[in-house]
């Protein structure tokens, strides 16, 4: 049963290790505007020490593990599947034995897997060794963010999911993603940690699924906050946008006329 | 005269089809000023925390970011679509602009004028236009002109400074992302005071990719407020000089990139 998903998380993993050249080039841009960013943060830390909780390693810590992670979780939409509905090659997908939801889940975990390895793992490194950093006291909070950090991606995926299935009714939903990726940046947590924001926002913030995809992970690995109570925020917009897309994708297929030829 | 009229008769297709669906194109043209506000609300929320940024006051780096915000819009509006020179180079669709007696550059650049893109310079027209309302500006006739040039010459050295890295990707595959580091990352560059960035980035994304002129020097010279840092009097009004090096500079990088440019035969 689970067999096939196994080797479709194996077959993004290799796909996406075939365009090294493009991961690294994408790896000198997170660099760059990783050194950009945390210079304009840290000159916010500079005047007291310490910013909403935040002193220098912290901003440190923040600025580099988003600018990993963003590839990983990958928070701007590539709109794929989008286009596959938009040409019809989604009836292929649909007429595969197997639920597609699941089946491209298990693909983006593979691609997550390679950026882990290829966009996480650099910048972080580049960022602790130059500038200052805190890594976690405990050897635990390693396994808890790699559980966070898998959460995270499944949230995204089931957000992105979500996203091009509106190309089921809109044809071309490229607007839509395109106000989507323009928001994630700072929802989620990449140009300014959550907890700048003043509370209202914050609290609001949480009430959506943006801090789940970014900020926990990075927020388990700076040992802020609850873990039980993260994870369980995680783990429950997991399971309400999986369950989003299977409901819609059902409507979807019900929606969808293959016309011959 | 007749390749500008062409030209013209080509940018006035785009236009048309671009507004045959208005509703995708209201929403893209939201998208593009809500990336743009990304930045604004950046700052906002900063300065929840602060008073002063680099030495800087909130309604300072406002003012940085609206003529910043102004420039990128408009340069994108213009070259934006040079994203789009590696998909053009690997599909072989470049060796059709190259057969044609117009300017490479002149028919790339008339490809696909994206007028959503004048929601990236919508946010930052409003956000100077309250800074401006605020009174942070003294109403000269000087700084009245300077207003209203320093976003057209803004524009013209962060396009040039486009024109530039993405002239990367004849030489190198992914020139793409390597393009957005410094066409992108001039999005932070531009609009915060260049006191925040250390010496190394200061020189390299300041002073070599000439960031620090779009924004930095013009509103030193607008609040008529000594550098920080010391530099010349003389710099503040140095940008026109640095619009006209940096077109120089492309136009040569561009055409040597064209020139030494082969077909994949395809």
């Amino acid at each position: 049963m689970l067999r096939p998903y196994l080797h479709l998380v194996r077959a993004g993993f290799r796909r996406h290790s075939i365009y090294l050249a493009a991961s690294l080039a994408g790896l000198f841009t997170n660099t760059v505007f990783g050194l950009l960013r945390v210079a304009v943060l840290l000159a916010v830390v500079g005047q007291t020490g310490s910013a909403a909780g935040y002193d220098a390693a912290d901003t440190g810590t923040f600025v580099w593990l988003g600018q990993g992670l963003l590839a990983v979780v990958m928070i701007w939409p590539d709109r794929e599947l989008a286009q596959r509905v938009r040409s019809g090659d989604v009836a292929i997908d649909l007429g595969r034995p197997w639920n597609l939801q699941p089946a491209l889940l298990a693909q983006d975990l593979g691609r997550a897997g390679h950026a882990m390895l290829i966009r996480f793992g650099p910048p972080v490194l580049f960022g602790a060794l130059v500038l200052p950093f805190r890594w976690p006291h405990s050897p635990w909070t390693v396994l808890v963010f790699a559980l966070s950090t898998v959460l995270a991606v499944v949230i995204s995926f089931a957000a992105r999911f979500l996203l091009d299935l509106t190309a089921f009714w809109l044809l071309d939903n490229r607007g839509v993603a395109t106000v989507y990726a323009a928001a994630t940046g700072v929802l989620c947590g990449l140009t300014v940690p959550v907890a700048y924001f003043p509370d209202p926002i914050r609290i609001a913030l949480y009430a959506t699924p943006f801090p789940a995809m970014l900020q926990t992970p990075i927020d388990v690995f700076g040992e802020r906050g609850a873990t039980a109570a993260l994870l369980g925020h995680q783990v429950l917009w997991a399971a309400l946008l999986l369950a989003a897309g299977q409901l819609v994708l059902a409507r979807a297929t019900r929606k969808l006329v293959v016309q011959g030829g | 005269m007749d390749s500008v009229r062409i030209l013209l008769r080509l940018l006035r297709s785009r236009v048309r089809s671009q507004l045959a669906y208005p509703t995708s194109f209201a929403l893209d043209a939201l998208g593009q000023a809500i990336a743009q506000a990304n930045e604004l609300a950046v700052i906002l929320i900063v300065f929840a925390q602060v008073d002063s940024l680099g030495g800087f006051s909130r309604e300072e780096v406002l003012l940085l970011y609206g003529l910043a915000g102004i420039s990128f819009g408009l340069a994108d509006l213009a070259v934006g679509q040079l994203d789009e020179l590696p998909r053009w180079i690997r599909t072989g669709e470049l060796d059709v602009l190259l057969a044609r007696p117009l300017g490479v550059l002149s028919q790339l650049v008339t490809s696909d004028l994206q007028l959503r893109r004048l929601g990236r310079a919508g946010v930052g027209v409003l956000v100077l236009a309250a800074v401006l309302a605020y009174g942070q500006v003294e109403p000269t006739p000087v700084n009245v002109l300077l207003v209203l040039v320093t976003p057209l010459v803004g524009a013209t050295i962060t396009a040039s400074v486009w024109v530039m890295t993405c002239s990367i990707s004849f030489w190198v595959v992914e020139g793409r992302e390597l393009a957005n580091a410094f066409t992108y990352g001039s999005t932070l560059t531009t609009a915060y005071p260049i006191t925040v960035f250390g010496p190394w980035l200061r020189r390299l994304f300041c002073y070599a990719v000439p960031s620090a002129f779009v924004a930095y020097f013009p509103t030193l010279a607008l609040l008529d407020r000594p550098d920080p840092l010391g530099l010349p009097h003389a710099l503040r009004y140095a940008a026109p000089l640095v619009a006209v090096a940096a077109v120089l500079v492309a136009a040569l990088v561009w055409r040597t990139a064209v020139r030494r440019y082969q077909g994949a035969g395809s």
